[in-house]
């Protein structure tokens, strides 16, 4: 064997886990990025008190297979003083930087793509902010007016919002004091508690920056259809613009999973440590018995027959995927995948959970003015988060160093926090009107 | 083997990006090699273990940096700041640091080979799996040993922060007036 082959198979042999899930994360999560298309235009519907996509598969369960082929298949188009190359490039940037952060994410004890980096958490973040690299070029390349105010609007936007973010990120990490994605997990399940409870200003934080930097409403600035057509998107079309939209839905699964992580226990059940809540292990299973119950009590109300069968299909699908998750508890041996498989659930459970709010805010609250989320981002959000890093190091202290009581000292911290925001948004709110009042040109150099 | 090949593709990357980000006549053009030229080294920071220098070197220069090099760009106009005097100067400072660059290379390569052991030459450093996790180790020796240039150097940034805020206010100041 020659030494070239020697090193190759050496290579797969080491790293062929490695290889394989990163195969499945660039062929599963565009799927997934589809359905939760599907599942956002389903909401909205509900909402809006509509029936949403109906017409393609039953309840419009093939419509993301549709669209993809549509896209697919559709002209690209480049328009004629665009620069080409970057034109063609700045969405597969914005689409790879949104997959490998996924690689070093933990989807479960047992599901994680890369091994468990010693810097996991800010590989993560690190990787995923890239993609905005793919927004800004391709809205310069672009050469349209719409596309370069889009991009400038989504570059201020981040600029302005992952110093937020990124210091709520600094509260998470004081508490779990490592850069381990499965340490942070971990810790929360030694401490009994998630860091929510322990730090809320901080995910709140997180929460509003995470928003804002997946350019989704209340912050969909950078793409406002009233303003700017789709601001960055503009001149894109047919596969290309697919590229970015599965960029913009796999980050939303990749911040939704860091906060997560962070923040709402991993992959842990709700009390973790609680024995008596032990049934809980069973819950995976009887929900997706029960999604199957559901889905045959439907089966017989659709209007077609090949709609009738598809909701058996899917029935049975349910039963197959409950079937895995009880037969370790028939089949003894098996015992071992169980917390894996739990895991993976609660996670996922988790991750949609966030999502779900992410929508839910899109169709509840209006777009903001730019100045307005500058203001949000830069007055109230920033200083918050700064006063906060403090308030959890300083509750950090007073543990450790004088033996508060952790509640006592999280609760008093939190509340001077909380003191703190109120004026924030005290004096920024008369600071606003005041510049009304004396009807100044407060043009903010930044909006488009 | 891997690891050379790992390495002497980062670095080709590296120096063929950096040669075409000085040659692009384009600014874009340019930062998009400078990103890639930055990437490389980010890659060879992790072929060397140094993981949380790779990862600061993603997310200060990469993620942070260079989007507002191109923000900026993106706001000048360079075509026309590019045909002022000033600009043309450059060709023969350049030139001149360049030489002092090269030069300075050239006699840290020379000494490093006359004193065998020394100079570039590690001696008995661990294993690349023994390291201990070095944003850990990073942090230890930040806030103990190198606490005051540490102090020194937030002081610093933070000043420059400052002016550059006052520079801001003062100009929209006059501009109002």
């Amino acid at each position: 064997m020659s030494p070239t082959t020697h090193a190759i198979l050496n290579f797969v042999v080491t790293w062929w886990v490695e290889l394989v899930c990163g195969v499945v994360i660039v062929a599963v999560v565009p799927l997934i990025a589809g359905y939760v298309v599907l599942v956002e235009r389903k909401l909205m519907a509900d909402m809006q008190a509509r029936l949403g996509p109906m017409r393609v598969g039953p309840h419009g369960l093939l419509q993301p297979i549709a669209d993809a082929v549509k896209l697919l298949i559709k002209e690209d188009i480049v328009p004629d003083n665009a620069d080409a190359l970057i034109f063609w490039f700045a969405p597969v940037v914005s689409m790879t930087a949104a997959l490998t952060s996924m690689g070093a994410l933990a989807f479960g004890p047992a599901f994680q793509v890369a091994r468990d980096i010693n810097v996991g958490i800010l590989f993560v973040i690190g990787v995923s902010s890239l993609g905005f690299l793919g927004i800004i070029l391709g809205g310069w390349a672009s050469n349209s007016h719409y596309s370069i105010i889009g991009a400038i609007r989504s570059t201020a936007q981040l600029v302005s919002y992952e110093t937020a973010g990124g210091l709520a990120i600094v509260c998470a990490l004081l508490l779990s004091g490592t850069l381990k994605i499965r340490a942070i997990v971990d810790v929360q399940q030694h401490d009994g508690v998630w860091f929510v409870f322990l730090a809320p200003v901080a995910f709140f934080t997180y929460l509003v920056a995470s928003i804002a930097e997946t350019n989704r409403a209340p912050f969909d600035l950078p793409e406002a259809e009233s303003e700017l057509v789709a601001g960055y998107m503009t001149e894109y079309s047919g596969f290309r613009w697919a590229l970015y939209f599965l960029g913009e839905y796999s980050n939303m699964i990749v911040v939704a999973s860091v906060a997560t992580t962070l923040f709402l226990g991993g992959w842990l059940r709700p009390f973790p440590n609680v024995h008596w809540l032990n049934w809980l292990d069973f819950l995976p299973a009887l929900l997706i018995v029960l999604v199957g119950v559901y889905c045959i009590h439907r089966a017989g109300k659709q209007p077609v027959p090949v709609q009738t069968w598809f909701m058996w299909a899917v029935a049975l699908a349910c039963f197959a995927v409950a079937a895995i998750f009880i037969a370790p508890w028939i089949f003894a041996p098996l015992k071992f995948i169980v917390p894996g498989l739990n895991g993976a659930f609660w996670f996922l459970l988790k991750v949609s959970a966030y999502i779900y709010i992410f929508m839910w805010l899109r169709f509840t609250l209006p777009r903001y003015r730019f100045d307005q989320l500058m203001h949000l981002g830069w007055y109230i959000l920033i200083p918050l988060a700064i006063v906060n890093v403090f308030a959890v190091g300083v509750a950090m202290l007073l543990e450790s160093e004088f033996g508060w009581n952790r509640w006592l000292a999280l609760i008093v911290t939190t509340v001077f926090t909380l003191a703190v925001a109120f004026f924030l948004v005290y004096s920024h709110d008369k600071r606003t009107a005041a510049a009304s009042s004396a009807t100044v040109d407060t043009t903010d150099s930044y909006a488009g | 083997m891997l690891d050379s090949i790992l390495f002497y593709f980062f670095a080709g990357v590296a120096v063929l990006s950096a040669a075409l980000m000085v040659t692009r006549r384009n600014a874009i053009h340019s930062a998009v090699f400078l990103i890639t030229a930055l990437m490389a080294t980010a890659g060879i920071f992790l072929q060397l273990r140094a993981e949380f220098l790779f990862v600061a070197q993603i997310i200060i220069y990469v993620g942070g940096i260079m989007v507002l090099f191109i923000f900026v760009i993106m706001l000048v106009r360079l075509d026309v700041a590019i045909h002022q005097i000033r600009f043309r100067m450059q060709k023969w400072v350049a030139g001149l640091v360049a030489l002092a660059l090269a030069l300075e290379v050239t006699v840290i390569l020379l000494l490093a080979r006359r004193l065998p052991g020394q100079g570039l030459l590690i001696q008995g450093s661990a294993p690349a799996d023994k390291l201990p996790p070095n944003s850990e180790e990073l942090a230890k020796s930040l806030f103990s040993s190198y606490l005051l240039p540490f102090e020194i150097a937030s002081v610093l940034l933070l000043v420059a922060m400052v002016g550059a805020v006052v520079m801001a206010k003062n100009k929209k100041r006059t501009n109002e007036s």
